[in-house]
C-alpha cells in the first residue's frame, strides 16, 4: 500500500498536534476570547418593527437572490412562521401578543454572526470565517457540502441548495460584508423605514440597548438577546414581548460552540499517545503469561516424565531384584533337588551294594 | 489454482441451477434500482432522491449508513484486539471474516458519503486544501480514512494467499500487531467522535440523548455492536457459506459465540450503568415520564438491558439459538440508538409535520449499499481463504 508506517505516524502526529496547538487551545486556558474589538453588529428593536418586509426585499436585491414566489409587498406570508432558506437570507415573522398596540410583534430572523460561531468551529475545511469586522463569511470555493454547519448552528440559520447538482452552496446572511468593506450599511438596515435596525459597533449597540431598556423599563423585557447567548452574537435583539413568544430560544446557554467540543478534541492527542502504550502493555503481558504458562507446562511435563521414569526405574529394580531372588531360589531349589537326587541315588546304590553283598 | 477457481465458480454459480433464482432476481432488481438512484442523484442533485431540508441536513444516509454502519463494522477491531492483543487465540478463525466485514463496511460508508455530500470530488479538501482541526468531523474524516487503509492492509493477506504472493503476504502478516494497535487507536477515536459530533448542538438533541459523555457512549456501544455483529454474521455465514469453512473454524465457532456473548453481556451491563449515570449527572429523571422518555426507556431497557440479560443466560446455558437471536436484538438496538441521536431525538422540539421522514430513494440507496456489501462478501469469501486456512499457510500466523 502507499501508506508507509512513517507517513502514517506523521499524519497522526500532525492531526493530534493540530488539535493540540490549534487556535482553540486557549479554550482550556484561563484566557477568554471576548470577541474582536470594534466589531460591527446590528441591534433589532422589535418594538419598532412594522413587518413591512422591506428588509427582505433589500436583502434579496443586494444578494442577487431569486425572485420570491410571493411578492415582497404581500404581507400574507407573515401568517406562517418561516425560517431562512437558500432563497431568503432573512425573513420577518409575526407573533401574536395581545399586550401590543397592534396585537402582534414582528421579529426579523437572519444569521446572528456569533462571536465564536458554531458553523466555523464545526467546519472541517474552514469554509467559515469570523471577520474582525464582525461578519461570519463563507467561502464556497472549498465547501465539501457535508452540512455539519447546519447541524451545529444553534439558530438554524444556514440553508443548502439541495437541488443543485454541481455547485450546491450553503446559503446565509453575510451581514453584507462586501458593503461594509465599502463603508455602506447592510442592505436590510439601509432599507428599514422605521429604524427597527441599528448598525454600529457591537459595544455601542449594547449601550444603546441598555439605555432604551433603562429609559422604558415598563416597555422592554430586561434582556439583550445575543449579549451572552452561545458566547454572544453580533446581532442583538431587544423586545417588549418575551423572547420565547417570538420564537427565540432562551435555553441556549452562554457557552460558546468551541468550548462545547474542546474537551473531546483535547482527548484526541491523549488517546493517540496513551492507547498504544496501554495496548502494547496488555499485549506484552499476555505474551509473557503465555510464555510463562508454556514454560510451566514444559516443567510440569518434565517433572512428570522424570517421576514416571524414576518410578519405572524403581519398579524395574524391584522386579530385577525379585527376578534375581526368584532365580536364586530356583537355583537353590534345583541344587537342592539335585543334591537330594544324588543323595537318594547314593542311598539306593548303597542298598544295591548291600543286596549284592 | 485453476482447479480451485473452477470449484469456486461452480459453487458461486451452480451449473445445475438457473441464474434466475428468487434471491438473484431480488438482488438484481436492487442493483438496478441503485444504479437508477445513482443517476438521479448525480443529475438531479440531493433534492431529487432525498427528503433532506434545512432543518434536517442529515438524513438516513448519515444516520444509518454512516453512524450505524461504522458502529456495526466495529467487529474488525474488537475481534482482532481480542485475538492478538488480549491473547484469546481461540477466536483466531473469526478474525478474517470480521476484518473483511469491517473493511467492506467502511468502504461502503465512504461510498455512501460520496452520495451524501454536496460535492464529493472535494472530499480530500479537508486534508489537502485547508485543515479544519477545530472540527470533530475533521477527526472523524481523518480516522475513517486512515482506518479504511488499516483494514485494507489487514484484509490483504487473505487476497495475497489467494493470489500466491507469498513474500508480500508474509511481510504484511509480520506487522499484524502494529496494524491491530493502530486499528484500536483509530477506532477509539472515530467511534467516539461520531458521538462527539453532537456535542456542539446541545439545544438540538433531546437532553436524554445529549450528554457530555456521548463520545464514551458511542465508543462503548461500538464494542457491543462489534461483538454482536460477529455473532450475527457467524450465524448467517454458517447457514449460507458452510461448505467454505474448515474444521478449525467450525470447531472454534461455538466457543466463539459463547465467549462473545459473555463479553457483550458484560459490556452492555457497563453501558447501561454509564447511561444511568449520565441521566443522574444531568438530573434528567423527570424527562423519563415524557413521550421521548418512554422512547428512551424502550431503547435502553428493550434493546440493551434485555439483550444483556439474554446473552448472559445464553452463555450460562450454552444456548446458541438464544445467543444468536439476542445478537439480532442487540444489533437493532445499536441501529436504533444511532437513528435516535441523529434523526429521531434530533430537532426534538420541532412539530411532527416538520420532522424528517426518508425519501424512498434514500431507503433504496441504503438497501443498495447493504446488498453490494453482502454480494462482495459472498464473492470474496467463496474465492479467498476467509473461513478456512489456506493449505499452504496452515498454522502459519
Amino acid at each position: 500500500m502507499s501508506v508507509s508506517r512513517r507517513r502514517f505516524l506523521t499524519w497522526m502526529g500532525g492531526a493530534s498536534l493540530g488539535t493540540a496547538v490549534g487556535q482553540k487551545a486557549y479554550a482550556a486556558s484561563n484566557k477568554a476570547f471576548t470577541g474582536y474589538p470594534d466589531s460591527m453588529g446590528v441591534l433589532h428593536d422589535t418594538t419598532l418593527c412594522v413587518g413591512c418586509r422591506r428588509c427582505e426585499e433589500a436583502c434579496n436585491k443586494v444578494n442577487d437572490l431569486p425572485a420570491p414566489d410571493v411578492p415582497f409587498k404581500d404581507e400574507s406570508v407573515l401568517n406562517q412562521e418561516r425560517r431562512t432558506t437558500a432563497e431568503a437570507y432573512t425573513v420577518v415573522n409575526k407573533y401574536a401578543d395581545a399586550s401590543q398596540p397592534a396585537g402582534v410583534t414582528f421579529r426579523k430572523l437572519q444569521c446572528n454572526h456569533c462571536k465564536e460561531p458554531a458553523c466555523a468551529s464545526a467546519c472541517f475545511v474552514k469554509a467559515f470565517k469570523k471577520t474582525p469586522e464582525g461578519a461570519v463569511v463563507y467561502d464556497a470555493s472549498v465547501c465539501v457540502g457535508c452540512r455539519y454547519c447546519m447541524v451545529a448552528c444553534p439558530f438554524n440559520i444556514p440553508a443548502y441548495e439541495y437541488e443543485k447538482v454541481l455547485d450546491p452552496k450553503v446559503m446565509k446572511c453575510t451581514m453584507c460584508y462586501p458593503r461594509i468593506k465599502e463603508g455602506k450599511l447592510p442592505g436590510c438596515v439601509e432599507a428599514c423605514p422605521v429604524e427597527a435596525l441599528t448598525f454600529g459597533k457591537r459595544e455601542d449597540l449594547i449601550k444603546i440597548a441598555r439605555e432604551r431598556i433603562f429609559k422604558y423599563p415598563e416597555k422592554y423585557v430586561d434582556h439583550i438577546y445575543g449579549e451572552y447567548e452561545m458566547g454572544g452574537t453580533n446581532w442583538l435583539y431587544i423586545t417588549s414581548t418575551p423572547f420565547a413568544q417570538i420564537g427565540m430560544r432562551e435555553d441556549l446557554g452562554t457557552t460558546s460552540a468551541p468550548e462545547l467540543t474542546a474537551g473531546a478534541l483535547g482527548a484526541v492527542p491523549i488517546v493517540v499517545g496513551l492507547w498504544p502504550v496501554l495496548l502494547t502493555g496488555i499485549w506484552a503481558m499476555t505474551k509473557r503469561k503465555e510464555k510463562i504458562s508454556a514454560v510451566e507446562k514444559q516443567q510440569a511435563v518434565n517433572e512428570a516424565v522424570a517421576k514416571a521414569e524414576a518410578e519405572a526405574g524403581e519398579k524395574m529394580a524391584k522386579a530385577m531384584e525379585k527376578a534375581k531372588k526368584d532365580q536364586e531360589a530356583a537355583v537353590k531349589k534345583e541344587v537342592k533337588k539335585a543334591l537330594e537326587a544324588a543323595e537318594k541315588a547314593k542311598e539306593e546304590g548303597a542298598d544295591e551294594k548291600e543286596e549284592d553283598v | 489454482m485453476s482447479d480451485q477457481n473452477v470449484v469456486a465458480k461452480k459453487s458461486f454459480f451452480p451449473p445445475d441451477r438457473s441464474l434466475y433464482t428468487p434471491l438473484n432476481v431480488v438482488c438484481g432488481v436492487i442493483l438496478l434500482v441503485g444504479l437508477l438512484l445513482t443517476v438521479m442523484r448525480f443529475t438531479g442533485g440531493l433534492a431529487a432522491v432525498t427528503n433532506l431540508d434545512d432543518n434536517y441536513p442529515w438524513g438516513l444516509w448519515i444516520g444509518f449508513d454512516l453512524m450505524a454502519g461504522v458502529a456495526l463494522a466495529a467487529g474488525g477491531y474488537t475481534t482482532s484486539a481480542a485475538c492478538y492483543i488480549f491473547g484469546m487465540k481461540r477466536f483466531h478463525s473469526a478474525v478474517r471474516p470480521a476484518i473483511l466485514t469491517g473493511f467492506l463496511g467502511y468502504a461502503l460508508v465512504v461510498l455512501s458519503l460520496n452520495y451524501d455530500v454536496g460535492r464529493p470530488w472535494r472530499l480530500p479538501y479537508p486534508f489537502i486544501v485547508q485543515r479544519g482541526t477545530t472540527s470533530l468531523l475533521f477527526e472523524v474524516a481523518a480516522c475513517v480514512a486512515l482506518y479504511l487503509t488499516v483494514l485494507f492492509l489487514e484484509y490483504c493477506p487473505a487476497a495475497l494467499e489467494w493470489l500466491g504472493l507469498r513474500k508480500l503476504r508474509n511481510a504484511l502478516v509480520k506487522v499484524t500487531m502494529v496494524l491491530t494497535i493502530f486499528g484500536v487507536v483509530l477506532s477509539t477515536l472515530h467511534q467516539s467522535s461520531l458521538g462527539a459530533l453532537f456535542l456542539i448542538a446541545p439545544s438540538k438533541l433531546h437532553p436524554l440523548w445529549y450528554s457530555t459523555y456521548i463520545p464514551v457512549y458511542f465508543f462503548i456501544s461500538s464494542i457491543i455492536a462489534g461483538l454482536s455483529m460477529v455473532i450475527f454474521e457467524g450465524t448467517l455465514s454458517h447457514k449460507y457459506l458452510h461448505e467454505k469453512m474448515d474444521e478449525t473454524y467450525i470447531a472454534e465457532h461455538d466457543g466463539l459465540v459463547i465467549g462473545f456473548a459473555k463479553g457483550a453481556s458484560f459490556v452492555m451491563a457497563g453501558y447501561v450503568i454509564i447511561k444511568v449515570i449520565g441521566i443522574a449527572v444531568d438530573n434528567q429523571w423527570h424527562l423519563l415520564a415524557t413521550p421521548y422518555g418512554l422512547w428512551y426507556l424502550v431503547e435502553l431497557l428493550g434493546f440493551v438491558a434485555l439483550p444483556c440479560y439474554l446473552y448472559a443466560v445464553g452463555a450460562r446455558d450454552k444456548n446458541l439459538k438464544l445467543i444468536q437471536w439476542t445478537s439480532v436484538i442487540a444489533v437493532l438496538g445499536i441501529i436504533l440508538n444511532r437513528l435516535n441521536v441523529c434523526l429521531i431525538a434530533f430537532n426534538w422540539y420541532l412539530p411532527w409535520e416538520k420532522k424528517y421522514i426518508p425519501h424512498w430513494g434514500e431507503v433504496g440507496l441504503t438497501v443498495f449499499m447493504l446488498t453490494i456489501g453482502v454480494l462482495i462478501f459472498k464473492f470474496i469469501s467463496t474465492k479467498q481463504p476467509i473461513f478456512y486456512e489456506h493449505p499452504d499457510y496452515k498454522g502459519h500466523h
